[in-house]
């Protein structure tokens, strides 16, 4: 029994709606964590993972309460323990690293005070000490000079600053148990891999047991030698890491295993339907029945338990789970993707320069912008009709920048756009006509911001039916009816507001609202990130179905490159607003060429614990671009000498059409580096 | 940081001038002059000439506002008509009342007001929370003109403990002030504090349900440590502008409360000299009312600027 650092029995928390009804969050969990061993819990949003994992702390959030069952930690009960002995857990026995460590520090307090704060209330070290420990900690975070980084404020650091802080903080008390919750969420890519494999070095290093909460699949697999799958609320399936990914036994961690996009393959996933049922719909059976392939009559009425497996060691939530068992593998099917560009060019952006500084009085009265560094520089792409181009970077490449001065929302310093060969956009908005603002739409990332909550259903998209073609009447009506099916909604989601729909729902609507315009190109700006993974292999699929009927040409922007994979013919690496290699996706995804494009690939995270990411840069931010020579320069680990920080690199071509800058010959860069 | 301090004084300035200019402007346009107020039925042939010469006002009216501009800045504004004695006399012992009227109300407004938010915010939905919200929104809902009569009524006329109004001189000691002065501040201070209070508490709610309070108490901070050290900080930081603006709607004068108090301060001037049609104290009051909110917010933006480390780098890195 020692060894069982922390026991939930019987679990269930809970809110009182507004007619009084009691509505669970968590339903009747019941789980263990032991000693130095690290527990992935990975469901939606919605599932009950975050309450979980704060429930294990003794917090329940304002406005939830405990309806029954405990939250044992060293054979006490946490829930109804009084604040004054909870103090004395709380950062010291157990620790808690937050999602979104920007906004989990304190603004006004300086770092170094944060984390003294924690060596304060937990041990007992004096002032001389603490400031040897403060430095101790920074420099296991690995964050780089720890004496200056203690005096600064959280705002002063980067993301993935932030985050190591937040580690720091966590393991200044020395706990035994350490909950994350999403502690890599919001961050790029190559500073999420190396965050967690800082935390699989600390679980190691110090044999403190992790529970990791996560909606991510490709992080869990990292970290975890145990996973919980959570639905609904309720535990569906629990086991070791390994067999769960591999041979998950519950149809929905199947079904979402299938539905993330994998770097190895190309085309799209399979989606699963429908979505997770909102807290407080009572269903008389298995809360996944109408999402479940495998389902049968019985699931219908009856909910089934979790029952645990003695030879599998594994614990599942299905009547039908001998026949998953029976699946020896996920067997994963895309769709590939066909290739429906033609050979007309639609868009053409040559030496695009943008500069957000800021004008200075001589340059306002010339109306003209001097800036011999702007953010985005010398941006050559040829755009065919019906393509998918995809832009691909981390936080700051630029990316989102070029589609906004594509829209129009921001001018260009320099350079050109062309629209058809002749129709120049370089100008903003303001200068544009409402035709050459119809022919490009976009789709932005969160629909819960761009859509107007005041406006129903049918409102959003009317609009650009009465904006660019001025239908009234019957015939609007017709074509609002017409898009909602497109998207694949009824006609009862007319009357309906945002804030009634699902994420997945809202974000078709507003792929309905960029149809609706029947734009030539449609911008989409990370418009899978806010979605859950199994919604995210639904749209992508709806996109691809609307471009092929509409032969809609894509700029897709993301910084998750398995969905690129999926969906886009063509790929454009970014770094600090330079190009680093256009390609065919096929091409920049088997042989990464450019050191950049490497150091992306290498980060991403697969929901398999057999690939492991491979770190080749450090993950440093750099705030400016470098003023001469290669923009990758300051991170590259294949520098070939001095002319890398004088001189631009050339473009040079494969033989697949893969255009690549870089000072190092083609074939040198062929070669793989492992 | 220095260039800000600057800059924004210079804007100071040149918002001061504009409001100058306009209240010069205004008082142009407007039918009838001081000499033909002053004169009212002689205001024809050689009287109103005379006036005239004798005021100044025959002069074209650029010239009139540059010199009225040069003097106003020594703090010299000329004349008052009503009293024909100099304006400068006449706001001398109006702006030293007003400012008793207003550290009064500040000084025990403000605490009160912060004290009575934060007990709300902490003990949100308790029963501290439900009383004190009830009394303060009931504060804030009834005007100050019923209040201050109330007052007056059970105070002065049943309870007979302090004068209703104010009869003294204008010019009289601070002791001999004193009683008077106790409704009115009262009367303000009432609805200023009720104000303020429902300000503190929402933004101390706001920060209470932040991030990174959540992080603290999982940080196990204890209650108290973590409503100064991670609460108060970050929650009374917008707090500074709307006491700002409260000071400097106090000291432009609470023109209901003094009117209903009969009390010698600034807001009754405005009053007064509106009605009297005394234009150059008019123009005097204008612009040592703006001035004031100019400098009150100034000051309370320096202020943020110092609080907040997030302005503060900001601005150094630009």
């Amino acid at each position: 029994m020692s060894d069982i650092i922390q026991k939930v029995k019987n679990l269930s928390i809970g809110f009182k709606s507004k007619k009084g009804e009691e509505i669970l969050i968590l339903k009747n969990i019941s789980t263990k964590i032991k000693k130095g061993e690290t527990v992935g819990i990975v469901g939606e949003s919605g599932s009950g993972k975050s309450t979980l994992a704060l429930a294990m702390m003794g917090y329940v959030k304002h406005g939830l309460y405990t309806i029954g069952g405990e939250c044992e930690f060293n054979s006490s009960n946490l829930l109804n323990m009084k604040s004054k002995d909870l103090e004395k857990i709380r950062g010291r026995k157990i620790a808690m690293i937050p999602q979104n460590a920007g906004q989990a520090l304190t603004p006004n307090l300086k770092i170094g005070y944060q984390i003294d704060e924690a060596l304060q209330l937990h041990s007992d070290l004096n002032e001389k000490e603490r400031e040897k420990k403060i430095s101790e900690l920074l420099n296991k975070v690995r964050l780089p000079s720890p004496e200056t980084i203690a005096l600064r404020y959280p705002h002063e650091l980067s993301g993935g600053q932030q985050q190591r802080v937040a580690v720091a903080m966590a393991l200044a008390g020395t706990p035994d148990l350490l909950l994350l919750d999403e502690p890599t969420t919001g961050l790029d890519v190559t500073t999420q891999a190396h965050v967690l494999e800082l935390l699989n070095f600390i679980a190691k290093d110090t044999g403190t047991s992790m529970v990791y909460v996560s909606h991510d699949l490709g992080a869990i697999a990292q970290v975890s030698d145990r996973i919980i799958v959570m639905y609904s609320g309720e535990i569906v399936l629990e086991g070791p890491s390994r067999d769960i990914l591999k041979r998950p036994i519950h149809p929905y961690t199947h079904g979402l295993l299938k539905s993330i996009p994998k770097l190895s393959l190309a085309g799209l996933p399979e989606s699963m339907p429908g979505s997770q049922p909102q807290p407080g719909i009572i269903q008389s059976g298995c809360s996944f029945f109408d999402r479940c392939n495998f389902s049968e009559d019985k699931c219908k009425n009856n909910s089934p338990q979790l029952e645990f497996l003695k030879e599998l060691n594994t614990s599942v939530r299905c009547f039908n789970y001998e026949k998953l068992l029976k699946e020896s593998q996920v067997n994963q099917n895309v769709n590939k993707i066909k290739n429906n560009s033609k050979d007309k060019e639609i868009l053409n952006l040559s030496e695009v320069s943008i500069s957000y500084a800021k004008q200075k009085l001589l340059d306002q009265i010339f109306n003209r912008i001097s800036d011999d560094n702007p953010t985005v520089k010398d941006i050559n792409i040829n755009i065919k009709k019906g393509e998918t181009i995809a832009l691909v970077g981390e936080s700051g490449s630029g990316k989102s920048t070029i589609l906004k001065s594509i829209a129009g929302l921001i001018r260009t310093k320099d350079g050109l756009i062309r629209f058809d060969e002749n129709r120049n956009l370089s100008s903003d908005l303001k200068e544009r006509n409402p035709n050459d603002l119809r022919i490009i739409q976009l789709i932005f990332q969160n629909p819960d911001e761009s859509l107007n909550p005041n406006h129903t259903v049918e409102e959003i998209i009317a609009q650009p039916l009465k904006l660019y073609f001025g239908l009234k009447g019957e015939e609007l009506n017709k074509n609002i009816i017409d898009l909602l099916q497109k998207v694949r909604l009824g006609e009862f989601y007319m009357s309906r507001y945002p804030r009634q729909l699902s994420g997945g729902e809202k974000q078709r609507v507003a792929v309905a609202r960029a149809f609706a315009a029947k734009p030539d190109i449609i911008l989409c700006d990370e418009v899978t990130s806010a979605l859950d993974v199994s919604v995210q292999a639904a749209v992508l699929n709806l996109l691809q179905q609307l471009k092929e009927d509409f032969g809609t040409t894509y700029i897709f922007v993301s910084h998750d490159l398995a969905v690129v994979r999926a969906i886009s013919d063509r790929v454009a690496v970014l770094y600090q607003g330079r190009l680093c290699e256009v390609g065919p996706s096929n091409d920049v995804y088997k042989f990464p060429s450019h050191p950049y494009t490497e150091v992306l690939l290498g980060a991403v995270l697969e929901p398999d614990p057999d690939i492991k990411p491979k770190l080749v840069a450090e993950d440093i931010v750099e705030e400016k671009p470098p003023e001469k020579g290669c923009s990758f320069q300051g991170r590259c680990s294949r520098i070939v000498g001095d002319i890398c920080k004088k001189e631009i690199p050339p473009w040079q071509l494969t033989d697949s059409g893969n255009a690549i800058r870089c000072h190092i010959p083609i074939k040198e860069l062929q070669k793989k580096q492992f | 940081m220095l260039f800000l301090i600057i800059k924004r004084i210079l804007l100071g300035f040149i918002t001061l001038f504009i409001v100058s200019l306009i209240t010069f402007v205004g008082t142009e346009i407007l039918p009838g002059d001081a000499c033909t107020t002053y004169l009212e039925r002689q205001a024809f042939g050689e009287q109103l000439e005379a006036c005239y010469r004798r005021l100044g006002l025959n002069v074209p009216a650029y010239e009139r506002y540059v010199s009225w501009a040069v003097n106003a800045i020594q703090g010299d504004f000329g004349y008052s008509l009503s009293g024909e004695m100099p304006i400068k006399e006449v706001l001398g012992p109006r702006i030293k009342n007003s400012l008793v009227l207003a550290s009064a109300a500040i000084f025990i407004g403000i605490p009160i007001a912060l004290i009575l938010g934060i007990v709300t915010a902490l003990w949100r939905d308790k029963l501290p929370d439900v009383a004190i919200s009830t009394v303060t929104i009931f504060a804030m809902t009834i005007p100050e003109f019923i209040s201050a009569t109330l007052l007056i009524l059970i105070i002065a006329i049943w309870l007979e403990w302090l004068p209703g109004i104010v009869i003294v001189p204008t010019d009289v000691s601070f002791l001999e002030l004193l009683p008077n002065i106790v409704l009115p501040v009262i009367a303000i201070a009432m609805i200023m504090t009720a104000h303020m209070a429902r300000m503190v508490r929402s933004s101390v709610i706001q920060v209470m349900a932040s991030e990174y309070v959540q992080m603290a108490i999982l940080k196990g901070v204890p209650y108290w440590k973590m409503v100064f050290k991670h609460v108060l900080p970050n929650a009374l930081l917008p707090a500074i502008n709307v006491v700002a603006l409260t000071i400097a709607w106090l000291l432009g004068g609470v023109v209901v409360t003094e009117v209903v108090f009969n009390y010698p301060g600034l807001g009754r001037l405005v009053i007064e000299s509106i009605s009297n049609r005394d234009l150059p104290t008019v123009q005097a009051l204008a612009i040592i009312l703006a001035s004031i909110y100019v400098s009150i917010n100034l000051l309370a933006d320096l202020m943020t600027l110092m609080l907040n480390p997030r302005l503060k780098t900001l601005q150094i890195r630009k």
